[in-house]
């Protein structure tokens, strides 16, 4: 879909304050409510706006580590990363998985509730998943910046 | 840490799905009445659980056709060069996520991109001159899932 420059600002200001009260977004893009309440509409039909989710706190929920495990996957079973994502999806405390082009082939990212809980999870949930070639762990000492907004 | 029960996690479920929904529309969904829904989102709110809301765009319907996760090492370390790091890497408009890591880097920055060779330039005249930066290792972002968590269901929040 073509985008004009009021789209275009609507998406500067939505992507900045997502949390924002349509009426203040409307002022801040300079737009009237039911021109705001359209062209975001068209923009969910086009499928530039994918969804507005809720964002969770899991550290306020009692789960104070997280991890990034980077893998390297078996190249020999061409199966292997369909394989990998579909066991890691059974696993509750993975939040997100991500595929590259790159050293690493899968990204997981994990929450657990203690280094306790953490180990247990890696020793029996983690190195149990299949077709792991290797894996590294990062883990998260504080997130500086997670923004949405985009330089458009 | 705030205690949560089956009703308050389905809330949670519901809303990382989509964040718009109403205290009245989760109130049908879950039999429970407007006031009563609120209360409990007011309460998921102010426990800071319910940290805030995200729009899930489609990156390359608005012409950034390369996501790129780049592990930094730092050159020199110490208290000054880790803020100058995070304060010259979150003022670069195209890098989205900074974290500071524990293990093979010191952070993790996810950095976007219109096409390989933007973001060689966002590389090269953003990302390279940070202060104190060392070793990159750049991987190429082709699939991303985000996942409803430990919240007790299985199915995918949100693919994009």
């Amino acid at each position: 879909m073509q985008l004009d420059e009021t789209d275009r600002r609507i998406l500067r200001h939505l992507l900045a304050e997502p949390a924002l009260p349509r009426a203040d977004l409307a002022e801040r893009a300079g737009v009237t409510p039911a021109t705001l309440w359209r062209r975001i509409e068209k923009l969910r039909a086009g499928g530039v706006i994918l969804a507005e989710t809720a964002v969770i706190d899991w550290r306020r929920m009692g789960y104070e580590v997280e991890v990034s495990l980077r893998f390297t996957l078996e190249k020999s079973n061409p199966r292997a990363l369909d394989e990998f994502i579909a066991a890691a999806r059974e696993v509750p405390e993975v939040i997100g998985i991500e595929t590259f082009l790159g050293r690493v082939d899968a990204r997981l990212n994990v929450i657990a509730r203690d280094m306790g809980h953490w180990t247990e999870l890696y020793r029996a949930r983690i190195l149990a998943l299949p077709h792991i070639a290797e894996v590294e762990a990062l883990m998260l000492v504080s997130t500086i910046k997670d923004a949405g907004g985009l330089p458009i | 840490m705030i205690d949560l029960d089956d009703t308050d996690r389905s809330l949670l479920r519901a809303l990382a799905g989509d964040g718009t929904l109403s205290a009245g529309e989760l109130g049908r969904r879950f039999g429970l009445s407007q006031p009563a829904a609120w209360r409990r989102l007011r309460r998921l709110e102010e426990a800071g659980v319910i940290a805030g809301r995200r729009v899930v765009v489609d990156l390359s319907k608005l012409g950034f056709g390369v996501t790129v996760f780049l592990g930094v090492k730092l050159a020199t370390k110490g208290r000054v060069s880790l803020e100058d790091f995070e304060r010259a890497a979150t003022a670069i408009p195209e890098v989205q996520v900074v974290q500071h890591v524990l293990g093979l880097f010191d952070y993790r920055l996810r950095v976007v991109a219109r096409d390989l060779a933007d973001f060689e330039r966002v590389l090269r005249r953003r990302i390279m001159t940070l202060p104190g930066v060392g070793n990159l290792e750049a991987n190429v972002l082709l699939t991303e899932e985000r996942r409803p968590g430990p919240l007790g269901a299985t199915e995918t929040v949100v693919k994009g």
